[in-house]
């Protein structure tokens, strides 16, 4: 039972960990909450479709198409949507994420369908395995294993090269690190490149999880991301990381402790745990010491 | 336009939504000058510097460097032309390193071949830097972020380097340093524009003056001339007006 619910919240969490990451990476930079990012986990579902059911292509080239596309959405989406209005206001960024995401959906809704689509995957994902003498489904396992391996490589990324520190300095002084003679448009789309190309890993979990995908399949994951970013902290990547764990914890522990009748009202539960953080606790868990600044 | 000028600004103007901050602003520098921009708060000294250098888009003027109208370029293009600035602030990145600091001061001009060559002459400038090079930029002193700030962007090669009140902030020891300092990269051949508060230092350091009054340029001059022809301690306080309010405060 311990070994389950260890494995279990360290795989969810780890899910959750990357979505926050991924929603995190553009908002340390533009200060904005890019409500299109659940869509780029649908395109790469949708990816995951169209390839697996209609082409030969084998799985491991299909995954990696499907993060590709993810995260070229995302860049698609930076070049052609949001860098017009950067310079406007927060609430045109804000209002265009919404019309991206808005657009994204119907597109899929007419040229696919509304109703949800088999995403086939391989046998691999559905074997179980032992490990600590629990039995657990080997998906779970790819998901910790995935996790800690990008985990690893951003902050390698981040803190050992020069394109990482100056994403780390943007997230801090965006003006200022233009002055360094780093180009804005640099800066920010490599953020939603990273940011679409975690969309895309997070979609193989998510979509895996109940083997389909649909129009609207994108919008929990943004919300548990927002969520996650809450509690650990948005101005800061580890916040994020440490938010998405947390809330794989608290989410895993209702499910244990709750009566199988209250089971229904997790999500409420969850909630309130929200509202209390931004009660007592706003700037989250780990508090970060990025200043306010806006991109102007 | 004489043929060594480096800079020229001409009838440069901005506004902060309907507030005009500068009313056609005219500032040269040559080549290996250091000018001062002085003026009272508000005057639009940092308005100056911060159209100059791209992060502010002027509503009209222009403004040339080595020949190349830069007025509508971006801070990094302009960054990558040569001018420099050292904010207002000293703006360090509080949560890199101090080496991951001067790193991205090299960011545009970065040679694998000079780096090296190039840090040990900022530690030679600032051995303070090479003591605190793995901690964090912000758990410097005011005095030593100066100093990062100001190597920071010497990291870049700059042909003009531009500095935002240096001394604002500092402790009198800290500023004699920093002056001290801003005179030998002057005396080594550095092109340099200095907008400051504290007047009296740089008319000491200063090749050329200009005095911004309320947005625009009120005198033209070498300190000297700055000296025996305008009321400074006036200036500062805002005119004959002020003055007698300030005479009552005190």
């Amino acid at each position: 039972m311990t070994g389950e619910f260890f494995i279990n919240t360290l795989s969810l969490g780890s899910l959750y960990a990357l979505m926050a990451l991924g929603l995190v990476f553009v908002y340390g930079i533009l200060k904005l909450v890019n409500f299109a990012y659940g869509e780029y986990i649908m395109i790469a579902g949708y990816t995951m479709f169209v390839l697996g059911t209609y082409t030969g292509v084998p799985w491991y080239f299909t995954m990696l198409l499907a993060v590709v596309a993810a995260a070229f959405t995302s860049y698609m989406t930076e070049i052609v949507a949001f860098r017009p209005v950067r310079t406007k206001s927060m609430s045109a960024m804000l209002v265009t994420s919404f019309a991206v995401s808005m657009l994204l959906q119907n597109m899929v809704l007419l040229v696919v369908s509304p109703r949800a689509r088999a995403v086939p995957l391989p046998a691999l994902f559905n074997e179980s395995v032992v490990v600590f003498g629990v039995t657990t489904p080997l998906r779970n396992i790819l998901t910790i294993v995935t996790a800690v391996v990008l985990l690893v490589g951003l902050s390698l990324l981040m803190k050992y090269t020069v394109l990482g520190i100056a994403m780390r300095a943007a997230a801090d002084k965006f003006t200022t690190t233009r002055l360094m003679g780093v180009p804005a448009n640099l800066v920010i789309s490599v953020a939603f490149i990273i940011s679409g190309t975690l969309a895309g890993v997070v979609s193989i979990f998510w979509v895996s999880r109940s083997a389909s995908v649909d129009p609207l399949i994108g919008f929990a994951p943004l919300l548990i991301a927002f969520i996650a970013t809450v509690i650990g902290g948005m101005n800061s990547l580890t916040g994020a990381v440490v938010g998405g764990f947390v809330y794989g914890l608290l989410f895993n522990a209702l499910s244990i402790m709750l009566p199988a009748s209250m089971l229904n009202f997790r999500d409420a539960f969850m909630f309130v745990i929200v509202i209390l953080f931004l009660l007592f606790r706003p700037e989250g868990l780990i508090r970060g010491n990025y200043t306010e600044e806006r991109v102007g | 336009m004489s043929e060594n000028t480096m800079l020229s600004v001409r009838d440069l103007r901005a506004s902060y939504g309907a507030i005009a901050a500068l009313h056609g602003v005219s500032v040269e520098v040559a080549e290996g000058e250091l000018v001062a921009l002085l003026g009272a708060n508000g005057a639009g000294k940092s308005t100056t510097l911060k159209s100059i250098c791209g992060v502010l888009r002027p509503v009209n003027g222009t403004v040339t460097f080595m020949g190349e109208e830069i007025a509508n370029k971006t801070p990094e293009s302009i960054l990558r032309k040569g001018i420099s600035l050292v904010p207002e602030g000293r703006e360090i990145f509080t949560s890199l390193t101090v080496a991951e600091n001067l790193r991205l001061g090299a960011f545009a001009s970065y040679k694998k071949a000079r780096y090296e060559a190039d840090l040990e002459e900022m530690f030679g400038l600032f051995p303070i830097l090479k003591e605190r090079l793995h901690q964090p930029g912000g758990l410097l002193s005011g005095g030593e972020q100066q100093m990062l700030a100001i190597a920071r962007s010497l990291m870049s090669h700059p042909k003009l380097l531009m500095l935002d009140e240096p001394s604002l902030g500092l402790s009198p020891t800290m500023t004699d340093q920093i002056f001290e300092l801003i005179g030998d990269l002057h005396k080594r051949g550095t092109t340099i524009l200095l907008v400051e508060q504290n007047a009296e230092r740089a008319l000491e350091i200063a090749d050329r003056v200009y005095l911004l009054k309320t947005g625009n340029i009120e005198f033209a001059g070498t300190p000297q001339q700055m000296e025996s022809e305008v009321d400074i301690a006036a200036v500062y306080f805002g005119g004959e007006d002020a003055g007698e309010s300030c005479e009552v405060v005190s």
